[in-house]
């Protein structure tokens, strides 16, 4: 398949989990968008990395391997991420009772 | 499918229907990767994201009992800005796009074996050993740190 038609699909995940972020106010949505942005990069560099491959013209030649391992390190972060941000957001909401950001604009009280 | 049900996870006012659309989002993308023939990050995107980080997600939310009522609500400009935010960047990215040269270039579909899971270990024990190692520790110090906030 053509590799503008994967660029175009990452683009606008990218994009909906921008307007995710920046419309709603309910912090584990936000924390969830910015999961479907990092899954749209990581689509984007498994689409880049079969191109590379296909490029490649040697035969069992491994071009394009690494922009897979990177994925998998991204998903590798993106979990612990989640682990320590939820921790973090129900601490907050202990704090609060709510998962509101706007009452996070004042970091001390 | 993967942008109907991602644009569901940012309408959907009930946030445990939000996670659910998510889900369904993963699972399109998981698709897309079998498609391109990477079966092992397929899998382990299904088993990392649709199974561990969802069921997280889940199971925090049921913790604050949260529901469409509770929702916070934003005023409605401040949508509005976000949304025509978000609408200018994909119109920038694609007017981009546009001047770039990657007309005629193809991404392998169901060939090319970079994917498969002998490659896949081999590279990674070999020239990517250092990382893995080090993404180890910082598995255990993400550890520490979630049960440290979550005890206070």
């Amino acid at each position: 398949m053509l590799i503008e038609r994967y660029i175009y699909l990452a683009i606008a995940l990218f994009c909906i989990g921008i307007v995710g972020v920046l419309a709603r106010r309910n912090a584990i949505i936000i924390f969830m968008c910015i999961e479907l942005m990092l899954n749209a990069v990581n689509l984007l560099l498994v689409a880049f990395s079969k191109m590379h491959h296909a490029a490649a013209v040697a035969k069992g030649s491994t071009a394009g391997i690494e922009g897979q391992l990177f994925v998998f390190f991204i998903m590798v972060v993106a979990a612990a991420e989640v682990s320590v941000g939820l921790a973090i957001i129900v601490m907050m909401y202990r704090n609060t009772h709510s998962v509101d950001v706007n009452f996070l604009n004042r970091l001390k009280h | 499918m993967a942008l109907g049900s991602a644009i569901m996870v940012v309408i959907s006012r009930n946030p445990v229907h939000s996670v659910l659309w998510l889900i369904i989002t993963f699972f399109a993308i998981s698709g897309h990767y079998i498609l391109m023939n990477a079966q092992f990050l397929g899998i382990v995107n299904l088993i990392v994201y649709a199974g561990a980080i969802m069921v997280l997600f889940l199971f925090v939310i049921m913790l604050m009992n949260l529901n469409a009522e509770t929702e916070p609500q934003k005023n409605k400009w401040l949508k509005l800005a976000g949304v025509v935010a978000g609408g200018c960047l994909l119109l920038v990215l694609v007017a981009a796009l546009k001047q770039a040269e990657v007309k005629g270039k193809v991404a392998m579909l169901e060939t090319g074996d970079i994917g498969l899971i002998r490659n896949l270990g081999k590279a990674l024990f070999t020239d990517f050993v250092v990382p893995f190692e080090i993404s180890s520790i910082l598995f255990l110090s993400a550890m520490v740190g979630a049960v440290v906030i979550g005890k206070k």
